[in-house]
């Protein structure tokens, strides 16, 4: 076992974007990978998210029940947890349906643009929640990292700062952008 | 649906915890393997929250549907919005449009090659998860992790030096794009193109060494007849961003050819499925589910004649002479994206080296001419599709997005299907086929973004069911 930090990510009703914006640290990735333990992510391997995480990375809105049972229990076993983009922080693009309501939205795509078997999916999957909401609506948040996605820079800069121990500067954040 | 006395393996996510897809197999009575499904578990609702909003907000709601292909929703939102203007864009906006196009091709394509399938091509599909990934990669072979971060790279600059930033840049508008392309910015990404395709190039040596190893593989990952659906040009060669649509069976002939996109309706239909938020797409005259296509790097490279490029074309007759002019087996995804690659960093210098290209003719402007437009384009994973309705003012009234991932739906779950019939022979799961299962997938690079999204290996819990629900066998990974 190391001394390192542990490093997670996860990732819930997003696009992915905010996790691409992280590959964009290109090589910076590798240093990164070799000041922290990442101990869970999508880009890993490793497949069940381990107790006592010291930095988590959280992507997306909290729109379905799958969504809701992993952020609680993400936050149970994590010390810093980081909402990391626009949808984490505000619900943004997914919380675009929140006016509209869950039927009609499922309708336009099942039953309305359908050429057979037209019905709403029920079996398997996730139902979604009445609202999709930001993360800190459900649980206790530590840092808010904003942006659409956030830039690979500012992301370099939070997790330097947070390895070595100081208050995350997201000074040069920006919503939307 | 199953029959009560039916087992079933579902492989599902650990408690939830992480992935937003499962697989369920199917057994018969003899305990053989009847059939899998594949379940995408994410859905958004797209073409419902633009209802109500003006078209040139389109092209940059519709590239947040996905952050690893945000400018091919770019592009074809944009398009189905020129529609509706009822407008061109001058040609040399449409060249530096295919670029970005073209840019991103390559980042994707990258993406899935280095960063997500050549920790399985490089250490095997048996060996330790904990180094089966992209740092694992940079240990054991690292001229490999240098060039993927390097070739993926590549394509994310041209995108941030074209739109602003590297995901969900702007740039491309409806009417052509919203900036001219400067002398210094086409030198600068001039400069960068010898070393993206020396770094393509040696990708590509490695994987044709790699190859000969996963030849059971390849016989059993996604290996069956089907048509493949892809857009070409009018000399039938690639063509990313127009054209026309060409479907060839499995024996290569042709289905179709030069089909009008915009008449999708009239040969492709879209099947629900109770169990999966992912729609099938499916070839009409053949009906729900013999219409199975694929479409993708391996569709395209198939049904053109050339790439059109010199050093992709001189890899395409290779390729035609290892695995066949109409190889069956989605296994052969690896190699046509890497083709598709090495075509689009030529393409993008072909480009570049266009006499206009410095226009400052770049935007047509129109107001609403039209009340219905439909755009398409190759995506990294296959043909998109964004269809439109608008009143008189440019509010949206109606949308419909017929999806890269969904055309290859029917092809994933079959494949899914193969690959447990080869694996699963008794009430017994092995690491083995957990690990198959997850690479089939991952040869079709399912963007699930676009509908859901599951980059990377699922994790994945199996449980064998007998006829009375008891657990008769159970595997965690």
């Amino acid at each position: 076992m190391s001394a390192k930090p542990t490093f997670a990510t996860i990732w819930l009703d997003g696009c992915s974007g905010c996790h691409m914006s992280f590959l964009d640290m290109d090589e910076r990735l590798l240093d990164i990978a070799a000041k922290v333990d990442i101990v869970y992510s999508p880009l890993v391997d490793i497949k069940i998210y381990p107790d006592a995480v010291d930095y988590c990375l959280v992507e997306g809105a909290v729109s379905s029940e799958e969504d809701l049972h992993k952020i609680r229990m993400v936050r149970e076993r994590t010390k810093t947890l980081i909402s990391f983009g626009d949808c984490a922080v505000t619900a943004n693009v997914p919380g675009m349906r929140n006016p509209i309501g869950v039927k009609p939205l499922l309708e336009r795509a099942y039953i309305e643009n359908a050429t057979i078997q037209k019905q709403i999916p029920l079996d398997v999957v996730p139902a979604l929640l009445p609202m999709a909401r930001p993360v800190h609506r459900v649980v206790p948040v530590d840092v808010f990292l904003p942006g659409c996605p956030p830039s690979a820079d500012l992301i370099y800069g939070v997790l330097v700062d947070l390895i070595e121990g100081r208050e995350p500067s997201t000074a040069g954040a920006r919503f939307g952008r | 649906m199953e029959a009560p006395a039916t087992n079933k393996i579902v492989i599902d996510p650990i408690t939830r915890i992480e992935g937003h897809s499962k697989i369920t197999i199917h057994l018969d009575d003899a305990g053989e393997v009847a059939d899998a499904q594949f379940h995408v578990t994410q859905f958004r609702g797209f073409e419902r929250i633009v209802q109500g909003r003006p078209i040139h907000e389109m092209p940059s709601i519709m590239a947040r549907i996905c952050g690893i292909c945000p400018v091919s929703h770019l592009i074809a939102s944009s398009k189905a919005c020129d529609e509706i203007l009822s407008v061109e864009p001058p040609p040399t906006g449409a060249d530096l449009r295919r670029i970005m196009n073209l840019a991103q091709i390559v980042q994707s394509n990258a993406l899935s090659f280095f960063h997500l399938s050549s920790p399985d091509l490089l250490f095997g599909f048996d060996a330790d998860p904990a180094k089966r990934n992209i740092i694992g990669v940079a240990g054991a072979n690292p001229q490999l992790a240098r060039d993927g971060v390097g070739v993926r790279r590549f394509g994310q600059q041209i995108i941030e030096w074209l739109g602003g930033k590297r995901i969900h840049p702007a740039f491309v508008v409806p009417g052509g794009v919203d900036a001219p392309l400067s002398a210094e910015t086409r030198d600068r990404i001039l400069s960068t193109i010898p070393e993206a395709l020396a770094a393509t190039e040696r990708a590509i040596a490695w994987y044709k060494e790699t190859l000969v190893r996963f030849e059971e593989d390849a016989a059993t990952f996604g290996d069956f007849p089907s048509a493949f659906m892809g857009l070409v040009d009018r000399a039938g060669n690639v063509d990313h961003y127009d054209g026309w649509l060409r479907v060839m069976d499995a024996q290569g002939r042709l289905l179709a050819d030069r089909l009008d996109p915009r008449g999708y309706q009239d040969y492709l239909g879209e099947a629900v499925e109770p169990w999966t938020y992912l729609k099938s797409t499916y070839w009409k005259t053949l009906g729900y589910p013999n219409g199975i296509y694929r479409v993708g790097p391996l569709a395209r490279v198939i049904v053109a004649v050339q790439m059109g490029t010199p050093r992709a074309d001189v890899e395409l007759d290779e390729f035609r002479r290892r695995v066949g002019r109409v190889p069956s087996s989605s296994f052969h995804y690896h190699y046509a994206r890497l083709i598709d690659m090495l075509h689009s960093i030529e393409r993008i210098e072909e480009l570049l080296r266009g006499p206009d290209i410095l226009s400052p003719r770049v935007r047509s402007f129109a107001g609403v001419n039209s009340n219905e437009g439909i755009g398409v384009s190759e995506a990294p994973r296959g043909t998109l599709l964004h269809h439109y309705k608008v009143d008189d003012n440019g509010i949206v009234q109606w949308a419909n997005l017929v999806i890269a991932t969904g055309h290859n739906n029917l092809a994933m779950n079959r494949s899914v299907a193969q690959v447990a019939k080869h694996y699963v022979k008794s009430a017994k799961l092995t690491e083995p086929m957990l690990n198959r299962v997850e690479a089939v997938i991952r040869c079709y690079d399912p963007c699930l973004s676009c509908s859901t999204h599951a980059l990377g290996q699922m994790p994945l819990q199996v449980q064998l069911l007998g006829p009375d629900g008891a657990v008769l066998d159970e595997l965690e990974r």
